[in-house]
């Protein structure tokens, strides 16, 4: 699969293997009937660790804040729907995106001037703000309770959302895949060529004269505006929003997915929602107290023997058989 | 702006860091097409005059002149825009991409193309063919499909120049480009150097002596964030005041 560095060298054609995912996702939709609702939850949190990663993984930029957008997102789908009586998907979906970008470019302009661990902080404050006004404002939000009576209408009027999660499965597909799309032609152009430069060294991207800190927040904005349509997703398919969404944890946990999938190769954003979902699905059934350390041994492993995370793993092995005679 | 005028010049630049001045009173020229050296014992000042040149450093007072404007509160981007490069003293290389890109990163930034996300890097056929001549004249053809941190350290002091050539510069900062590397191999940047087109300004600031005098026509001795004397190379070469200060400090060495 390679790592998809992107550069003025790189063929941006698509693979053969990169079909890989969206066959087995269709496959997937077949064969397993009864898992849908986790399988659109696996989507969905692949489309936000693929946002994660455009900041992560290509720019640099260290964050542990990202569930403000994603929260944001399921919040705004669901408070349109259960409030406002806007129950289009469509027009949910494009409010949470907006609310996204807005909140992106509102705090990115803010905290991408600082760097590092003051950088890590800020992130952390904006969730934390933000569960403690979702928390505060009951009447909008439910608060603790969480926010219930998310009506949906069929999507373009024509597609229901029925019980057994087939629609809003296929819904989350196709989003997804134009996310993956578009971030994989950002990876591929010059500005994600200039993104990558800023990961490895931002003091010379100043001295070739970059105006790094708009492209910092760009970055960040269109990041932030996927991680939106992500939460409005969530909201779409779980037809409840909790505080959950909006917390450190729920950040974390994301980070935990793409470090496990390997950071900046596009693909590693596939792979880790991928095994730690499945993997809370099936351990957590059977051992709820235990099944995080199961996750955290992993982690360890990961981050101690294999940078490249899990994708990096399968790399390192397919290099070493071709180079085989 | 005249042929005589300088492409860079400092006006009276002073700069101190509390009680502590470390560039006083700096009036400096760099005449266009100049080979100019800048040398000065270790805590002279001279990497604070480069930065404030550079604009990343704001002088306490004093103005930095750039093609005949006053670019003293200009940002280093925009410094860049009119024609200032440097190279760094310490690699500053993007270390995990290859060869051709960290050349072609200057490159698609000088040439305004490096914002744009609808075709691919690749398909950007005129940002890699430049980058591909750059490499090229500096002999770095073969390696460009290369990442920096598998490339032996001579040669990444070669892509630390290549970078700052990418932007096409009209005054070019050399902070020590040979530093770290080993006398045998020093003889290809010196060769690099010889080479660069003659009418860039190029300011070099060195601690090898031999490699100063061969390269600058022209050379200011700072002293304590002073200009101790300016002038030809022999001159210099022959300043009973530089020996003392900074020659005879390193026949004591």
């Amino acid at each position: 699969m390679s790592a998809h560095a992107g550069g003025y060298s790189a063929d941006p054609g698509i693979r053969r293997i990169e079909w890989l995912p969206w066959v087995v996702a269709l496959a997937a939709f077949f064969l397993l009937p009864e898992y849908l609702s986790l399988g659109a939850r696996i989507l969905i949190y692949i489309l936000y660790a693929l946002s994660l990663d455009l900041i992560v993984g290509y720019a640099g930029i260290i964050t542990l804040g990202h569930s403000a957008y994603f929260g944001l997102g399921a919040y705004v789908a669901g408070i349109l729907a259960a409030k406002a009586g806007i129950t289009d998907p469509l027009v949910q979906l494009v409010a949470a995106a907006a609310a996204g970008a807005v909140l992106g470019i509102a705090t990115g302009a803010i905290i991408l001037r600082t760097r590092a661990l003051t950088l890590l902080m800020l992130t952390l404050a904006i969730t934390s703000v933000l569960l403690e006004v979702a928390n505060k404002a009951t009447n909008l939000t439910g608060g603790a309770d969480g926010l219930s009576g998310v009506v949906v209408a069929p999507v373009l009027g024509m597609f229901k959302f029925d019980i057994f999660g087939k629609t809003a499965y296929l819904y989350c597909f196709i989003v997804l895949l134009l996310g993956w799309w578009l971030a994989r032609r950002i990876i591929y152009s010059p500005f994600g060529t200039a993104l990558t430069g800023l990961r490895e060294n931002s003091l010379r991207m100043h001295a070739i004269g970059a105006p790094v800190y708009w492209r910092l927040v760009l970055v960040y904005t269109i990041s932030a505006t996927l991680a939106g349509i992500a939460g409005g997703l969530l909201t779409r398919t779980n037809q409840f929003v909790g505080l959950n969404v909006l917390s450190f944890e729920s950040a974390g946990e994301l980070l935990v997915m793409l470090i496990l999938g390997g950071v900046g190769r596009l693909y590693g954003a596939f792979i880790g929602p991928v095994v730690y979902l499945i993997a809370q699905d099936l351990l957590a059934k059977q051992f709820p107290e235990y099944w995080y350390f199961g996750i955290g041994t992993m982690l360890v492993l990961v981050v101690m023997f294999a940078r490249g995370g899990i994708l990096g793993i399968i790399d390192g092995i397919l290099i070493r058989l071709r180079r085989r005679p | 702006m005249s042929a005589m005028s300088p492409v860079l010049e400092t006006r009276r630049l002073c700069k101190s860091f509390g009680a502590l001045t470390v560039a006083d009173n700096i009036d400096f020229r760099l005449e266009s097409g100049a080979r100019h050296a800048l040398i000065g014992p270790n805590g002279a000042g001279k990497t604070t005059l480069v930065n404030m040149l550079t604009g990343v450093l704001a002088p306490s007072s004093g103005q930095v002149v750039l093609g005949g404007e006053d670019v003293t509160k200009v940002a280093q981007a925009a410094r860049v825009k009119r024609g200032l490069g440097r190279t760094f003293q310490i690699n500053a290389l993007f270390r995990g991409l290859p060869v051709l890109d960290n050349v072609a990163l200057a490159v698609a930034e000088r040439r305004g193309v490096a914002h744009r996300m609808l075709r691919s890097a690749n398909a950007h056929t005129e940002v890699r063919d430049e980058s591909m001549d750059l490499l090229a004249t500096l002999g770095l053809a073969s390696e460009a499909g290369q990442r920096i941190l598998d490339l032996p350290y001579g040669k990444q002091r070669l892509v630390e120049i290549a970078i700052a050539l990418g932007l096409k510069p009209k005054v070019l900062l050399l902070d020590e480009p040979a530093a770290g590397v080993p006398s045998l191999e020093s003889g290809r940047i010196l060769e690099v150097l010889d080479n660069l087109p003659k009418d860039i300004a190029i300011l070099i600031i060195e601690h090898d002596m031999d490699l100063v005098f061969r390269f600058a026509r022209r050379i200011t001795v700072l002293v304590q964030g002073e200009v101790l004397v300016e002038g030809g190379a022999e001159e210099i070469a022959n300043d009973r005041r530089v020996h003392q200060v900074y020659l005879g400090e390193q026949h004591h060495a």
